[in-house]
């Protein structure tokens, strides 16, 4: 028969595997604070070396090629980062990093990045790129809304911050570049600090 | 008091007590799925597995993706009724005991 201890211990064992099983908790802090750093030097660069600036909604500066290049650059940068360290952790804690929580983690994101990517490739076309920080923010943000059910409950904030930031510069558009270099590199950073002092230590 | 028999046999495994945890709170789970949360070998699980079909409590869906063989298992209302009162028992048991 079974003693106290043991319902104690059957009870502890399945709230785990419930979290275990749906929620992909390898995400490091590190990956938020390496992505900050990224934004920060990119916004930047941006900034005081390409003279990217966007005042008004309709914008077309002559460094919109480099641009673009430098805002994918970070792009692939934050990525392979994210996915290093996860699983740098997820190897710690004997979990894969593709299995079946980081897919659904990954399938919550997709629609809203992809929708916000297809959206940016028409802004930059049409010439509306004023529109582009306050958009990336806003997509960025709904998609961490989105998936936060399947990982740290804090990324619903994150979410959250992002698309009020979002909204907010999408009213200030002279200081789109300053918003989002508060979004992807100062709350990035203030998270990635938050996650690694709550759970990595 | 409760009686000991409140709690259901086929959750004495800790193993089957785990598979229903995962399938709780998830639509369905692969057999690879599954090992790789439980951290089990194959003939293990699949002993385990057989177990919890048999007595109604999961659901096997057999199919092919990408012509490979891949079997899905989810909970029936069933088992989610038994697995529920599992841990109300569970709660009761250790309240009483406070």
């Amino acid at each position: 028969m079974k003693e106290e201890q043991d319902y104690i211990q059957d009870i502890a064992e399945i709230r785990s595997m419930m979290e275990r099983s749906s929620k992909f908790l390898s995400l490091s802090g590190w990956a938020g604070i390496m992505a900050g750093m990224y934004a920060l030097a990119g916004a930047w660069i941006a900034n005081t070396v390409l003279g990217f600036n966007p005042e008004e909604i309709f914008y077309i500066p002559s460094s919109l090629p480099k641009v673009i290049l430098l805002a994918l650059l970070i792009l692939i940068l934050a990525l392979a980062t994210a996915i290093y360290f996860s699983w740098k952790k997820g190897h710690k804690n004997g979990e894969k990093i593709w299995n079946a929580t980081s897919r659904r983690l990954l399938a919550n994101m997709a629609i809203p990045l992809l929708a916000g990517g297809i959206l940016i490739v028409i802004l930059i076309s049409k010439g509306l790129i004023g529109l582009i920080a306050p958009l990336t923010l806003l997509f960025y943000g709904l998609a961490l809304y989105n998936a936060s059910k399947f990982t740290f409950d804090e990324v619903k904030f994150l979410g959250m911050i992002q698309v009020g930031l979002g909204l907010i510069s999408s009213w200030f558009i002279e200081y789109g570049l300053l918003f989002w270099a508060v979004g992807f590199g100062v709350v990035h950073i203030a998270y990635g600090i938050y996650i690694h002092l709550k759970y990595e230590r | 008091m409760i009686s000991i028999n409140g709690l259901h046999k086929a959750f004495e495994s800790r193993i089957r007590l785990a598979i229903m945890s995962a399938l709780a709170v998830n639509d369905s789970l692969d057999f690879s799925s599954l090992k790789e949360f439980l951290d089990v070998t194959d003939g293990n699980l699949a002993t385990h597995l057989k177990k919890l079909e048999k007595e109604g409590f999961i659901e096997v869906e057999k199919s092919f993706i990408d012509n490979k063989p891949n079997t899905k298992y989810f909970m029936t209302p069933e088992g989610r009724e038994a697995f529920d009162e599992h841990l109300n028992v569970l709660e009761k048991i250790i309240k009483s005991q406070k």
